[in-house]
Order: structure tokens, then sequence, then C-alpha cells
């Protein structure tokens, strides 16, 4: 009935786990689009709670398989590790700005930095263990990224030295840990 | 409380102020981009946070509700911040623009 992203869970002529696996999605979905109504709407009225659930409903039927496409044990252990990594990496963030603060107001600021692009090669396959591994150096003040393609080879625009040296480091280690894969 | 709040403002202030700063006395093209990251993190995360308390001080669900609204800013600005930050880098990578060295370091 929908586009199903990865190899067609189509309804009708299934098994019933994955029948169970494509209502469980949908449930999920169904359950997230009301969350959001909820908290964007902030009015309780009925009608508008109606509103809510019926669009909430139409949307979750037609598209269950596009925001929790194939739900399995390992998907929520990503889950679980992704969210203990947000918090160390805002942290990560914290530490740098301090850092790249004290480069702007330094007076010999020009003598401070050393701008450099380095290379490096990570052994990433999935395409969300690299774009996650990109925007978060990205994120992180004085590195940016300036390519990195689907063999994980990485180019990086680092201020200064000690931006540099802290790459790919930890930060590679941890994104590997989550998505479970080797470095 | 309300001490907390104009805490966290006075140092989101000092933190754009910091990255205005630096966008300006940086040298080069690619190096401007750096203290441009520390607006869209550290300046946004303070001030939104300070937002999003300050709001919340008489509590009610309603309060809490446009502070999750308030919030979710700092979730935007955190996904498409890298996003943009990147494409500026591409096009300029792109268009064959070197980036700045530093001479006396490279020697």
């Amino acid at each position: 009935m929908t586009v199903s992203s990865n190899g067609g869970v189509k309804k009708g002529s299934t098994p019933p786990r994955t029948w169970f696996k494509a209502f469980f999605s949908f449930l999920l979905t169904f359950v997230f689009m009301f969350l959001c109504w909820i908290v964007l709407s902030g009015k309780f009225d009925p009608l508008l709670l109606w509103l809510g659930g019926i669009s909430s409903f139409f949307v979750a039927y037609n598209f269950y398989d596009l925001l929790f496409p194939a739900l399995g044990r390992r998907y929520f252990i990503i889950f679980l590790k992704f969210s203990a990594y947000v918090p160390w990496v805002i942290w990560e963030i914290i530490k740098a700005n301090f850092h790249l603060l004290y480069l702007a107001f330094h007076p010999r600021l020009k003598e401070m930095i050393d701008p450099q692009i380095i290379t490096f090669e990570t052994h990433l396959k999935s395409d969300i263990a690299i774009a996650t591994l990109a925007n978060s150096i990205t994120l992180t003040p004085g590195t940016i990224t300036v390519s990195a393609n689907s063999d994980g080879v990485f180019k990086v625009h680092a201020i200064d030295s000690q931006s540099a040296d802290a790459l790919p480091g930890i930060m590679l280690t941890k994104v590997a840990q989550i998505f479970g894969e080797t470095i | 409380m309300n001490l907390l709040v104009v805490l966290f403002l006075l140092v989101g202030v000092f933190f754009f102020l910091g990255g205005a700063i630096g966008i300006i006395r940086m040298p080069g093209f690619y190096t401007r981009l750096h203290p441009a990251g520390i607006l869209d993190t550290m300046g946004i995360l303070l001030m939104v946070t300070g937002i999003a308390l300050y709001n919340l001080i008489p509590f009610s669900f309603d309060s809490l509700l446009l502070s999750i609204k308030i919030f979710l800013i700092v979730f935007f600005v955190f996904l498409s911040s890298p996003t943009a930050t990147h494409s500026i880098v591409d096009a300029g990578m792109r268009a064959g623009l070197r980036h700045w060295t530093n001479k006396k370091r490279r020697g």
C-alpha cells in the first residue's frame, strides 16, 4: 500500500510475525504523532483532541513504515545507547566552546591558531553512523567536517592542533559502539 | 530562581559576543566558521535554557508545554546547523578556495 523503505513490508500477504511488526510500527508512529500534536497545540478541547487523533491515525496508517521502518531489539538498544551518547556529546561541545572562546578573545589570535585539514579513515559501514559522526564533529566548535563519504573516509578542518589531535579519537569509538560497528 | 535565569542569559550573551568577535577577528574563510559554531551551540543552548526556565517559574502544565516547545528550538538548530555549516564549507571547497594556513608555524 505504501512505499516501504527496506525491502517491502506489504499488507495482505504477509506472515503473522511481520504483520505484528507492522502493527507495532503503526502504534508507535501513532503515539509519537499524537504526542507531537499535544505538545504543539497545548489545548485540550475534546474537538481538537479528536481532530488530532484522526489526523495522527491517518498519518500513522499511511506512513507507519517511514518513521520506524524495521523494529527489533537491535534498534531499541541503538536508541538507548544513542540517548546516552547525546549528553556526552553536549559536554564535549561545552568544553570545546570554552577553548574556542579563549582563542577568540586572545590578543595574539593569528599566532595561536593553526588551521589544517586532516584526513582519517574509519571502518564505519552504515550511512547513519557516518552521518552521526560527521554531524557530531561539525557541532563541536573547532572542527568542521569537510567531507565524509560512504567508505568512511573523513576530511575535517580543524582550527588548531589541539582540536585536531582530539580526532578521531573517543568520539569515533563511541559512535562505532552505538551502531555496533568495528572502528 | 530569577538569579539563575539572569545568569544563564548573561553567560549566553557573553558567548554570543565572543562568537561575533571571533567571526570578525579570525583570518580566512573556513576559520570564521568555527566561532560561528559557538553561536549555534553554546549561545543558543544557554539563552534558550534561560528563557525556558523563566517561562517555567509559575509552574503549570501549560507552561511546561510551552517550555518544551521553546526547547524544540535547540533541537532543530542542533539538527540544521551542522548541515548549513557543511554546505558552506562544501561550497568553498568546490569553488577551490584554499584554507588559510599559519605560515609561521608551517615554515
